[in-house]
């Protein structure tokens, strides 16, 4: 069976089991590698795109669920990687490994569509399922007050 | 700069990129000095430091190319090879600046290669905080050798004497005259040159190393937040299969049947394949079991959970982690063999006024790197290409090898970006799974663990216990102090007998620089029932626990201010001979105690300089407590004060953490900063979460959850607090140093809070926090 996905404004039709996670859709057929596999049971938030406006971890999310969904993946937030919390975690040299990077900053531009102005609260609850083994939380939680045009 | 370039999975691209290999295939001279050795690990792959000049090289790549880590081609591009892993500590943004500097080049004219595996480079192992440490001459070297010939051919082109010429901003100018001649212009007439003899080459003093020290860009930076940055599992290769494998689970296990019949009706399976069983010692062998071979991940997966099969747990179905405290508390009970001993410990114990006594208990740890070990290779006849998130690649190709029946020679093994290391990627063991797969299925695979084959076949930090004894006399000054330790040693992985070497004990306990008059520190017995390996500060990390809460409970005891009790047992501000150590020897990290002294000044330092900055008196208030500790390892010092409160909810937080760090010279002072606030939330997941538990002798946990959970953003505390000592001393490490003392600190500061002493991590067993 065929199922019809928009991935970053192209669209995709797949003949791909309807079960299959959309973060193997992505990183296995379409070879969107960007969107990583971390822990395959949404606890880690490294596969983490979006779903229309749904913040999503990939990994749990049968691609028959984005059937007719437009999805952006980190290749697709911003067209040359100038999204605000891109620019942001470059300007404070956020990124220790980079693995679990494009899970945080797909989180984070999800949060800052529903907050435009987190608290450190909102940050927080946002935040908690994205999972980063280096350590990189403090400065996470200043590149999104900066995105976000707030003081760290 | 080629940021985000660090591999390129096309052959004849990678070998394109590798132009500074050309000097390979001639030779290669070992100096006879004794190599830099850090985390006793017992590794097969050479311990060597890179030749540091050829003669007569004869480069591939036209252009001045007198080792394996510069070229300067004729257009002015400097390569730079990276040789060491990138794995989250910014070393491709930190070393390339120091072979930059010490050359005279432009950054923005840098392209940096990112290297093979390959003994030419001299140790590849990223490990043991060792990189700059142990190459911070080495490589400055290198671009010196190049340099001198730079200047060299400039001053013959000029007819001038080479000391009226300097090499500044990618470019050779005669001072006298202001002539001046770019590095592309000179590189072809430099090649020409003879590569100098080291002696005769000047290294430039620290003060015209421009961008040593200074702020520094992330160069990779913009690869990692636009999902650009290929890391083991990005790697694609035309018909590449994936496999997941079921490896046995319990260490020492085998297979005795399997039934692939429902694996195989999974669509998108090929095959299903046995793998060879390893046999003792394990060191970096594949675990055996039973691949799923597959068009692509989610099959295999699916695949490998539809298998059916049948395992021998072997001879160590019994271990019980539990029950094993009961073994290592009973070995710490008793003397053990003499480690280290000034005056006569036992004398004064039985003569002390008072004696203080505590046992410390640290269970297995886990890595958990973001990224999942994964490897993908491609052998053909007698050749093999391996792309793998490997610490140490020449491991890797030595294994591959092994594996494979083939010389090393016919081994490739590229290195891509780690998604975290911490010591598991060390291990070859993923890269000849995927070798072995490849031949078998005559494809390129893929080897793909799923997190909970990270968390269950994992090579765990060892688990310990600590008994800490001193006598006090009856002024409450301390006379005695005795360490017994008991873990199983890494040696075990490599066939070593479990119980622990000497060489385990420079970390923290030999190099411990105390003061007191009558100090013993004696190794006790340990087995090993699973596979031990090294996680980031290693052995560190419970002798740092131990040692910083037992100097606490000893202010407990006196009703003194914990401070003051270190400040009284670190003694005088001195750098520590054997004599005083009461040792015959130190392995110091791999480096002579004249250049790397025990310095008991620079603990004092960095204590009093936490201590300042936390505001240490007032670290009693209300609903909230500060808790304090100190740790010289890996060549550096660190000082921690956390801070702790009461949540409205009843829970214990760390709300609060401040760090002094003297790690000598620094290259990148950011990338120190942003180790040393990833030691802290490393760190706090070990001591709040972190433990591995083996029932059966398998591993219990299988993702991040239970003992495989890792602090989450709101846990980590708003407010952290890094001060970097300036100092011209040699350069320290830096990747690890920063974990040891926050454990002990948490520790200290819940007991402040609670006055409830908790001697075992993680903390959450005894206490509610967070």
């Amino acid at each position: 069976m065929s199922i019809t996905v928009r991935i970053n404004g192209t669209e995709h039709r797949l003949e791909v089991d309807p079960e299959m996670p959309l973060l193997w859709v992505l990183r296995d057929v379409l070879h969107l590698t960007g969107t990583k596999y971390g822990c395959g049971e949404a606890l880690c938030g490294a596969c983490t795109v979006h779903v229309d406006e749904h913040v999503v971890r990939s990994c749990v999310t049968p691609i028959r669920r984005a059937a007719g969904a437009n999805v952006v993946t980190i290749e697709g937030l911003s067209p040359d990687g100038t999204h605000p919390l891109q620019k942001a975690w470059v300007e404070l040299a956020v990124p220790q490994c980079g693995f679990c990077q494009a899970g945080q900053i797909m989180t984070a531009a999800g949060l800052l569509k529903k907050h435009p102005h987190p608290s450190d609260e909102q940050i927080d609850q946002s935040m908690a399922g994205n999972l980063c083994r280096c350590g990189t939380y403090p400065r996470i939680r200043s590149a999104i007050k900066q995105a976000a045009g707030d003081k760290p | 700069m080629s940021a985000g370039q660090l591999v390129i999975p096309r052959r004849a691209f990678l070998r394109g990129m590798n132009l500074a290999l050309g000097g390979l295939a001639l030779g290669y001279c070992t100096p006879a000095e004794a190599a830099p050795d850090a985390t006793n690990e017992p590794s097969e792959a050479p311990k060597s430091r890179p030749a540091v000049a050829l003669q007569s090289i004869e480069p591939r790549a036209p252009g001045l190319n007198p080792n394996v880590f510069v070229h300067v081609a004729p257009d002015g591009t400097v390569t730079i090879v990276c040789h060491r892993s990138e794995m989250g500590q910014g070393i491709r943004s930190s070393l390339p600046v120091l072979i930059a500097d010490e050359l005279g080049a432009l950054m923005s004219r840098v392209k940096i290669s990112q290297a093979d595996g390959d003994r030419a480079y001299g140790d590849q192992n990223t490990d043991g905080s060792n990189s700059i440490r142990g190459l911070y001459e080495d490589m400055r070297l290198m671009a010196a050798s190049a340099r001198t010939m730079l200047v060299a051919a400039a001053a013959k082109q000029w007819k001038v004497r080479p000391e009226e010429c300097l090499a500044k901003d990618h470019q050779v100018t005669h001072v006298p005259t202001r002539r001046s001649l770019g590095f592309g212009e000179l590189a072809l007439a430099a090649g020409k040159l003879n590569v100098p003899n080291p002696k005769d080459v000047m290294l430039r003093p620290r003060a015209e190393l421009p961008n040593v020290g200074k702020a520094l860009p992330l160069l990779d930076a913009a690869a990692y937040v636009t999902g650009q940055a290929v890391f083991g599992a990005d790697v694609r290769l035309p018909g590449m299969l994936t496999a997941v494998i079921a490896r046995p689970p319990v260490v020492g296990g085998t297979l005795v049947r399997f039934d692939a019949a429902r694996a195989l009706a999974v669509p998108g399976v090929r095959q299903v394949i046995e793998m060879p069983a390893p046999k003792p010692p394990y060191k970096f062998q594949p675990w055996g079991g039973v691949a799923v071979v597959a068009d692509h991940t989610w099959a295999a997966m699916r695949g490998r959970a539809a298998l059916e099969v049948t395992w021998d747990h072997g001879p160590n179905a019994g271990y019980d982690s539990e029950r094993y405290r009961a073994e290592l508390a009973k070995s710490v009970r008793s003397p053990g063999s003499i480690a280290r001993k000034v005056g006569d410990a036992e004398l004064a114990l039985k003569n002390a006024a008072r004696v203080v006594e505590a046992e410390y208990h640290v269970p297995h740890l886990p890595h958990l790197p973001m990224e999942p070990p994964v490897a993908v290779a491609h052998a053909q006849g007698d050749t093999c290409e391996v792309w793998a998130p490997t610490q140490n690649p020449q491991a890797a190709r030595t294994e591959v090898a092994r594996v494979l029946g083939i010389p090393e020679a016919k081994v490739q093994v590229h290195v891509t970006f780690l998604g975290g290391g911490f010591g598991r990627k060390s291990k070859a063991d993923f890269c000849s799974e995927a070798a072995l797969l490849s031949r078998k299925v005559g494809a390129p695979v893929r080897v793909q663990f799923t997190r909970a084959d990270d968390v269950q076949h994992d090579y765990v930090n060892t688990v310990s216990t600590n008994r800490l004894s001193a006598g006090l006399d009856a002024n409450g000054r301390v006379t005695a102090w005795r360490h017994r330790t008991a873990f199983p040693s890494i040696g075990s992985l490599f066939g070593e007998p479990a119980r622990p070497t000497l060489e385990d004990l420079q970390q923290g306990v030999l190099d411990l620089a105390i003061a007191v008059p009558n100090l013993s520190a004696e190794i006790c017995d340990a087995t090993a029932y699973t596979r031990i390996g090294w996680l980031r500060s290693v052995y560190n990390i419970f002798q740092a626990f131990s040692i910083g809460s037992f100097v606490d409970e000893l202010a407990h005891e006196k009703s003194a201010d914990p401070r003051e009790v270190w400040l009284e047992l670190l003694g005088p501000a001195r750098t520590m001979s054997l004599t005083d150590l009461g040792v015959e020897s130190l392995k110091n990290y791999g480096q002579p105690l004249d250049k790397h002294p025990v310095d008991s000044g620079r603990l004092r330092n960095v204590l009093t300089r936490v201590t300042s900055a936390a505001r240490w008196a007032e670290r009693k208030r209300e609903g909230r407590a500060l808790g304090l500790a100190v740790h010289r390892s890996f060549l550096s010092y660190t000082a921690v004060v956390a801070s702790v409160v009461k949540r409205a909810n009843g829970k214990i937080a760390v709300d609060e953490v401040w760090l002094s760090f003297d790690a000598g010279t620094v290259v990148n002072p950011d990338r120190v900063r942003s180790q040393m606030e990833g030691s802290i939330v490393f760190a706090m997941s070990l001591s709040l979460f972190g433990g591995i538990t083996m029932k059966n002798g398998a591993i219990e946990q299988d993702n991040y959850r239970g003992g495989g959970r890792i602090v989450r953003m709101g846990e980590v505390p708003r407010r952290i607090h890094i001060d970097l000592v300036d100092s011209d001393a040699a350069p320290g490490g830096v990747g690890e140093p920063g974990v040891p003392p926050v454990a002990p600190a948490i520790a200290n500061a819940m007991f402040a809070l609670t006055g409830k002493r908790v001697r075992e991590l993680p903390l959450s067993k005894s206490l509610a926090v967070t």
